[in-house]
């Protein structure tokens, strides 16, 4: 074992520290669960926040129906695992009127299956905390976000009115119907992540490690086809090739990388020569440049 | 850097100041580029954001990184804090941005109370003005002792060393009238990137290391918080055999066996195991995730403080601190606010403020109110004692904040210096008759029924109804007026928002030593705000307090004006005149609400007198 000087360390006792005070602070809190690997390390940081009792809070998918089939039986062996409960809510709506990324394009979907079918199933359970694993270094917009992060009863995000946040005092008093979005790993980096998935020995989806997958390249993407309602357009062809994903969500919205690093070792010595940014596989993000705090003014996580 | 090593390296964290036009978002972004964290998609995004911004021009412009939001990016200022992050061979770097304007003051304290460092930096053109000062001040009211000053800009100056040593010498100076000892100085040309993450070869008369080599090597000892302390954030309760206090430990170490303290109070215990998930540990240290449990029973709950037996903290209710208020509405002596710290909450009450501190010039000022961005001394009043630190001893117990109670908005921080002794000299007098027995000989249940509404409502008019009514019933009553009062106990005060705080703090405690008499007491005060209201509530135990709404549209008031008041303030004779140009805050849910336009007043005093005596005959 280390020694706890390190950083490591610190980042995962001030992210167990956050996980208390969602438990403390209020009613009806509850563990977004998005199956990818900053989730992996979420429900790890969950399960030490609380040892050895079962974590008091729940955790919910909201499963927009077009994520991996390996993230999705990856999903079902961590709820069976025991030891905490796992919530999965779809947008019936959204799926009646048969909201698919290839038609209706990146936006449409993730507006319908993701950012309405999360407010659906917050409001349907009465959630007052919904805790994420997103991290400030990932995006802009996020840099400024707190820790603590306040949603009036519309879900809305409004970055001129955030709270202050000093010292790890944080402000959990909302009035009723009000909510907020907690992250407890706002301060780690794609980089600690790995790190502290090898040192802990935690499971993450196999999506991550290079293997031969079927893919097609589409708008400067690599897109796998995970099953068949992904239709080729024309001159498309799929291709076997190794290919490994930085970060998961939707496949036909997620571009895979090619790469050969199919171990924990090789994917982080490939890290460390990487020169480009993670989310710049997601299809969500890119232009107008400030789109993910558009997003999440209405809601998104 | 290899895979291996990574995990024990070791963790700073900065934050950079100055104005916009210091080129502060420039430094940062420079410094990320030379020291090759810019991923290329970044840096290509960049490229496509500089050019789009100064379409002639082909540098790129590294403000542009770190200005995240789109307000702040079409303003062309910094307003919120950004924080990044960066690994280099040795250290990971977690960096606060933060704006600079004396407006954004709360942003840049934020930012300070998570650093361990502060950049500094300072234009070569212009030299130390208000606002490094006010920067160097508010880095040492949060506890940070290293600052490395940054002269920028010296390509403007033809990189002369006199104006470079005169800066420096002068800030020196300034940082140890503000009790900071560590400053490390050298000059730069963030646009260029001289003496940022290369030599400069511009100034072969600065030797020093650059600023990277700088923030690589610097040596950030914690603060030695040397005495055991635990704040229990959370009782870990699974099932009958098993009962831990999970918390950070926030000073000293732990050892199983160690005796302890729960505080405030005096219960002892020995710590039984020192528990985690990844086993049982010998000891813990201060920034450890834990859970401890105990050899013996003791009452613990969320807020409380373990510490070690031998050194506890000092307990007290009453304090002096300094607090920056971060509200957008002013601080108020004597209104409620809660308190949190540690993991505790509190409700507290600013009672004096005794100055204002200029965050330009650190000059004291006289002050009856605290604005968004301003510094107090204060003096702070709790309605519990919790077991503390002074802040620059340990900050994890002497640091806190302030909640507003009706909005629920974080409205300042405050820095604990020390209790102020009459706290623990003047002790609570236990009398053997107490309430119950003054209230039983009287035959009723005491109760305080608390009129609010607009001047000429009707409250008093009510009011003096319904005594009557239980005057002849036989219960003992007492009827307190805002304006009789005003006669008397509050002749001192005034009309201002200050003044009316304070008015209906004495009227509530008053109230409050006669219900506790035994009596019913009708008190009648315009009580516009909400959050006196709420303090006035707090005083009283569940269904001793029953707000009544007397709800006279202001119009009718007006129309009623039986003591032509609002004729003066109409015409300008008096201010501060509520419902003219002060608020009145309507109460959300008073327990009894009267409409009295359109109802008799029978029924009103019929209706009140019957949720008074629902519970009060003894």
């Amino acid at each position: 074992m280390s020694s706890f000087s390190g950083h490591l360390d610190k980042l995962e006792a001030e992210s167990i520290h956050i996980f208390r005070e969602v438990a403390a602070g209020f009613q009806r809190p509850v563990m977004l669960y998005s199956i990818g690997k900053d989730s992996s390390v979420l429900l790890h940081l969950l399960r030490k926040a609380f040892y050895p009792a079962r974590p008091p809070i729940p955790l919910l998918h909201v499963d927009t129906t077009w994520k991996f089939r390996e993230m999705i039986s990856f999903r079902d062996q961590v709820a069976a695992s025991g030891g905490v409960q796992l919530l999965v809510h779809i947008n019936e709506d959204g799926v009646r009127q048969g909201i698919s990324p290839l038609v209706h394009g990146a936006a449409v979907h993730t507006d319908v299956m993701k950012t309405a079918a999360l407010k659906q199933a917050l409001d349907k359970y009465g959630f007052d905390a919904a805790i994420g694993g997103a991290r400030r270094d990932e995006e802009k917009s996020r840099a400024k976000e707190r820790v603590f992060s306040f949603r009036n009863a519309q879900h809305r995000w409004d970055p001129k009115r955030q709270r202050p946040e000093l010292w790890n005092l944080y402000n959990t008093y909302i009035h009723k119907d009000e909510s907020v979005r907690v992250f407890p790993m706002s301060n780690w980096t794609e980089m600690d992540v790995w790190h502290y998935i090898r040192r802990e020995g935690i499971p993450v989806v196999p999506l991550y490690f290079a293997k031969e997958r079927p893919v097609v390249s589409r708008d400067g993407a690599l897109i796998m086809v995970d099953d068949d309602r992904f239709t080729l357009r024309d001159g498309e062809k799929v291709e076997l090739r190794m290919v490994r994903f930085r970060t998961l969500g939707c496949y036909p919205l997620t571009g895979a990388v090619e790469s050969t690093a199919s171990t924990l070792d090789e994917v982080i010595a490939e890290m460390v020569e990487s020169r480009s940014s993670e989310r710049q596989g997601r299809v969500i993000d890119h232009d107008p440049s400030a789109s993910m705090e558009r997003k999440k003014q209405e809601g998104y996580f | 850097m290899t895979a291996i090593d990574f995990p024990a390296r070791s963790l700073l964290r900065f934050i950079t100041c100055g104005s916009v036009d210091d080129g502060k978002s420039t430094l940062l972004g420079r410094l990320l580029y030379d020291a090759g964290m810019l991923p290329d998609d970044q840096v290509e995004a960049l490229r496509r954001d500089s050019l789009r911004q100064y379409p002639r021009g082909d540098a790129l412009d590294f403000s542009l990184l770190t200005d995240g939001l789109d307000a702040e990016r079409q303003q062309g200022i910094t307003i919120d804090v950004a924080y990044r992050y960066f690994h280099s061979a040795r250290r990971s770097y977690v960096v606060a941005d933060c704006p600079g304007h004396e407006q954004y003051t709360r942003n840049m304290a934020t930012g300070a109370s998570h650093a361990d460092l502060a950049v500094v930096l300072v234009d070569a053109r212009k030299g130390l003005l208000a606002q490094t000062r006010r920067h160097t001040y508010i880095c040492a009211l949060l506890g940070i002792r290293k600052i490395i000053l940054a002269v920028n800009k010296m390509d403007l100056v033809d990189y002369k060393k006199d104006i470079y040593d005169s800066i420096r010498v002068a800030y020196a100076d300034l940082a140890e009238q503000l009790g900071i000892m560590a400053v490390h100085a050298l000059p730069v040309a963030a646009l260029s990137g001289d003496n940022v993450g290369a030599a400069s070869s511009h100034m072969p008369w600065y030797v020093g290391p650059t600023l990277l080599d700088l923030l690589e090597t610097i040596s950030i000892e914690p603060l030695e918080a040397t005495d055991f302390r635990m704040p229990v954030q959370w009782v870990n309760r699974p099932d009958q055999s098993f009962r831990g206090y999970a918390g950070t430990i926030c000073g000293g170490r732990v050892r199983a066996g160690d005796e302890i303290v729960v505080q405030p109070g005096a219960h002892r215990a020995r710590i039984a195991r020192i528990v985690t998930a990844d086993g049982d540990l010998p000891q813990a240290h201060a920034g450890q995730a834990v859970t401890l449990t105990l050899d013996r029973e003791v009452d613990i709950s969320r807020g409380d403080v373990i510490a070690d037996a031998a050194r506890p903290a000092p307990e007290a209710d009453q304090f002096a601190a300094h607090l920056l208020w971060m509200g957008d509405e002013p601080l108020l002596p004597n209104r409620g606010y809660w308190l949190k710290i540690g993991a505790k909450v509190v409700n507290a009450r600013v009672t004096s403020i005794k100055h204002k501190v200029d965050v330009n010039t650190q000059a004291s000022l006289a002050a009856h109110r605290l604005q968004l961005n301003e510094v107090g001394y204060c003096n702070i009043d709790l309605d519990h004692p919790i077991a503390f630190e002074a802040y620059a001893t340990n900050p994890a117990l002497g640091g806190f904040i302030l909640i507003d109670r009706q909005n629920n908005a974080t409205v300042a921080c405050g820095m604990l210096d020390f209790a102020l002794h009459r706290a623990t000299n003047v002790h609570w007098q236990h009398l053997d008759i107490d309430k119950q027995v003054r209230a039983g000989s009287k035959g009723q249940q005491p109760r305080c029924l608390w009129f609010t509404g607009l001047s000429g409502a009707g409250k008093s008019t009510i009011a003096n109804l319904l005594e009557r009514r239980l005057s002849a019933l036989g219960y003992h009553t007492y009827l307190l007026d805002g304006d009789n009062l005003r006669h008397g106990l509050n002749r001192d005060l005034g009309f201002t928002a200050e003044a009316r705080v304070e008015n209906v703090r004495r009227v509530a405690e008053v109230a409050h030593l006669m219900v506790d008499a035994g009596l019913i007491v009708l008190v009648c005060v315009i009580s516009p705000f909400r959050g006196e209201r709420e303090f006035a509530r707090s005083l009283f135990s569940d269904g001793e307090f029953i707000e009544v709404f007397v709800d006279t549209p202001l119009e009718e008031c007006e129309r009623r004006d039986p003591k032509g008041l609002y004729r003066k303030a109409r015409a300008g004779e008096i201010s501060n005149f509520t419902g003219i140009d002060s608020p009145y805050e309507v109460p959300e849910t008073p327990e009894v609400h009267l409409r009295t336009r359109g109802t008799e007043l029978e029924a009103m005093v019929e209706r009140l007198a019957k949720r008074v005596l629902l519970h009060a005959n003894h």
